[in-house]
């Protein structure tokens, strides 16, 4: 498994905000995602109340979902493809290596997969002598650079256009020095024509999926660029890698998903392409895969059931939470340390690689809750980092300051007068600081805090001054 | 133990059920079984002309280009007049569908070189036959098989689809259930829905098209011959 960096959390934080290539490609990113996702909900009057069905589909697959997966396994043999059931990581690498030996592969085109950043499957097949090239071009871009995606639809919104430039002329060496690749047109267009070739190569197509519809045995990839199809439909061997939570049960119900799903994500009305595969090549057919094969992966996800984070295996990794997230936002994907950033990340990591790997992801939030503001889903994320926090605590995984602060409070909270004294002089000390500006870039002892945001300033009076007066 | 009894294991303890429950067991069946639909948004609800024109403002709006025509005669010398102004040359690929194979080709566009069979690399322009359209979002359905083989859809720069009038739904549930009364649950090898040409928004969150696929999509509107 990659090496979980997830507990360098403040480090990682750190550097990221004094990165200013980051923060620009972050600026130019948010405005975007925010507006777009806006002006589609807009457009439809009934997104709110399918996101409500939503949510209730996806209950009734998990509270079924043995039933449901022994159904969609019959139903894929059925239509001639395979099954294959990998419990862990380890597993399921080890089922996809042998898959790709068995067909002679050297090179295999990969379109996007976020399980497969999870199991870390480019490292095996490279380890195996076998070339794995993602085609969408966001994580072509960042397997260029040797790096992981940081967010799970737009892989390479950490960058800007100039450095993807200079990334293509390092590795495109073959191409003419003094070609014009200043404008994003001629940049896609390179890779076009480079990945072309890789698709004519490849000897087998490994996709994800969005969903896995049990009443056809189907699985479904959405995309924009179209690399995802010809991923899987170029080579001889389609491999799809799924996990066990993508189950829906028919067509009507991955149809109302697919409604949320563009519009939360980029704001599209619908993606491009939304592909259906169901089963290999058939008898007549002149084109498509002769061979179809699913790698169903648990690795953990079956033990999230019946738990406080049940809810997060509804995720259907829109992004959502993350082009709303004021942390994200700030620091990037790459801060988080693991395959999955943002709110999503901060409740998933800790279930599939643990808290004690973890321990920070859930503290990386202000609470102000857009996540679940705008989750398609409806996926209680806030609740859900707190659940994390209690057992952080009570595991003694927290810091030792934050146990003390604590105690402290605890301290004062319990003796009224006490607290009463000491609030109301801390009220007015930090009103004298921030001198009428409502708000005070510096503040002794927590500079590390100011440094990258304002502290506000306390309202004219506290809370129990305020009480005191509404109870006259 | 296989991983596969493993992993329904862990599900059925996480879940406290045991998999042989009658009422679990119906439930699923019946869903499986009836395939309700849940909410359908009202947009693509209205007569013939209202999907009609519903579909070609969403699929302008993702830019498609929309050409209606009265009568399927008419599509040899539309592909041939969308050629020349575009400046490509008079190619085309196509598979074995019936209703392709039976237009004008030789009087519409006699200057027009057709192949037959699945796209390759060189291929420039392709022609499909959609089995269907999609009024809400402005979407095009397109079955694989033989007649319109799948790598047509996304090896060429430029996709030509013919899509009949009558075949375009108000909602994908209208789809799904001409695909049923086909073949059941059993769907073709590939269902492509395709919503505009190719596009990424990978570099800075900017549009751009012709990614992998199509760089352009060109939908001819198609009112069937009245005999």
């Amino acid at each position: 498994m990659m090496d979980p960096r997830a507990n360098a959390f403040k480090e990682n934080a750190a550097k990221a905000l004094a990165n200013e290539t980051l923060q620009s490609a972050l600026s130019i990113a948010k405005p975007r995602f925010v507006d777009k996702r806006h002006k589609a909900k807009e457009r439809l009057p009934e997104f709110d109340s399918l996101r409500d069905v939503a949510r209730d589909i996806k209950n009734h697959t998990l509270a079924h979902l043995d039933l449901y997966l022994e159904a969609y396994e019959a139903k894929v043999k059925a239509q001639g493809g395979h099954v294959h059931w990998a419990a862990t990581a380890e597993e399921g690498r080890r089922i996809i290596l042998d898959l790709c030996r068995r067909f002679g592969a050297r090179t295999v085109t990969k379109g996007k997969s976020m399980i497969s950043e999870e199991i870390d499957l480019n490292e095996a097949l490279e380890r195996a002598g076998i070339a794995p090239v993602e085609t969408d071009l966001g994580e072509y871009i960042v397997q260029l650079r040797g790096e992981r995606p940081s967010h799970i639809i737009a892989p390479a919104v950490h960058l800007t256009k100039t450095e993807i430039e200079s990334d293509f002329r390092r590795v495109h060496a073959h191409l003419p020095k003094a070609r014009n690749l200043s404008e994003i047109t001629a940049i896609v267009g390179e890779a076009r024509e480079v990945l072309r070739e890789k698709y004519a190569q490849a000897d087998v197509g490994i996709t994800g999926a969005n969903y896995l519809v049990a009443e056809t045995g189907t699985s479904i990839i959405v995309t924009n660029e179209g690399n995802g199809d010809l991923t899987q439909i170029l080579p001889r061997a389609h491999i799809v890698l799924a996990s066990i939570e993508k189950l829906v049960p028919t067509l009507e119900d991955v149809s109302t998903i697919l409604r949320v799903l563009a519009r939360s994500a980029t704001g599209q009305e619908f993606s491009a392409y939304t592909t259906l595969s169901t089963g290999p090549r058939r008898k007549d057919d002149p084109d498509g895969p002769s061979e179809y094969h699913v790698v169903m992966l648990d690795n953990g996800r079956s033990r999230m059931l019946g738990t406080e984070f049940q809810d997060m295996l509804r995720c259907i990794r829109c992004g959502a939470c993350m082009n709303h997230c004021p942390v994200y936002l700030s620091v990037g994907g790459h801060a988080y340390g693991w395959v999955y950033p943002g709110p999503m990340g901060a409740v998933l990591t800790p279930s599939l690689i643990g808290i004690e790997q973890s321990a920070l992801l859930p503290n990386a939030s202000t609470f102000c809750g857009r996540c679940e503001e705008v989750c398609p889903m409806r996926i209680p994320l806030p609740k859900m980092m707190r659940h994390w926090r209690e057992r952080e605590f009570s595991r003694h995984l927290a810091p030792a300051t934050q146990r003390y602060g604590l105690k402290l409070w605890a301290f004062f909270a319990t003796r009224p007068l006490l607290y009463r004294w000491a609030s109301t002089i801390a009220h007015r000390a930090l009103r004298l600081m921030a001198a009428g500006q409502g708000r005070m870039a510096f503040l002794p002892l927590a500079g590390a805090w100011t440094k990258h945001r304002d502290f506000p300033a306390p309202e004219r009076k506290t809370f129990q001054e305020m009480w005191k007066e509404k109870r006259k | 133990m296989s991983a596969r009894d493993e992993v329904l294991a862990q599900v059925r303890r996480s879940l406290s059920v045991t998999g042989d429950e009658p009422s679990r067991r119906g439930a699923v069946a019946e869903r499986l079984e009836r395939h309700p639909r849940n909410l359908v948004p009202r947009r693509g609800e209205g007569d013939h002309a209202h999907r009609v024109r519903l579909f070609a403002e969403m699929a302008r709006a993702v830019s498609a280009t929309i050409e209606e025509l009265a009568d399927p005669a008419e599509i040899p010398a539309a592909v041939q007049n969308y050629l020349r102004s575009r400046n490509l040359p008079q190619e085309l690929r196509h598979g074995a569908d019936p209703l392709i194979a039976a237009l004008p080709w030789s009087e519409g566009a006699p200057s027009l070189e057709r192949r037959k069979g699945r796209a390759d690399m060189r291929d420039e322009t392709s022609l499909s036959h959609a089995f269907a359209g999609v009024a809400e979002t402005g979407t095009l359905i397109l079955t694989s098989g033989p007649d319109n083989p799948t790598t047509l859809n996304f090896l060429p720069e430029n996709h030509i689809v013919i899509l009949f009038a009558d075949d375009i739904a108000g909602n994908y549930e209208d789809v799904w259930d001409r695909l049923r009364r086909m073949n059941g649950s059993n769907l073709p090898r590939t269902v492509n829905m395709i919503t505009g040409p190719s596009r990424t928004g990978d570099i800075e969150q900017t549009i751009e098209l012709g990614a992998h696929g199509p760089r352009r999509l060109h939908i001819m509107i198609v009112d069937r011959r009245a005999d």
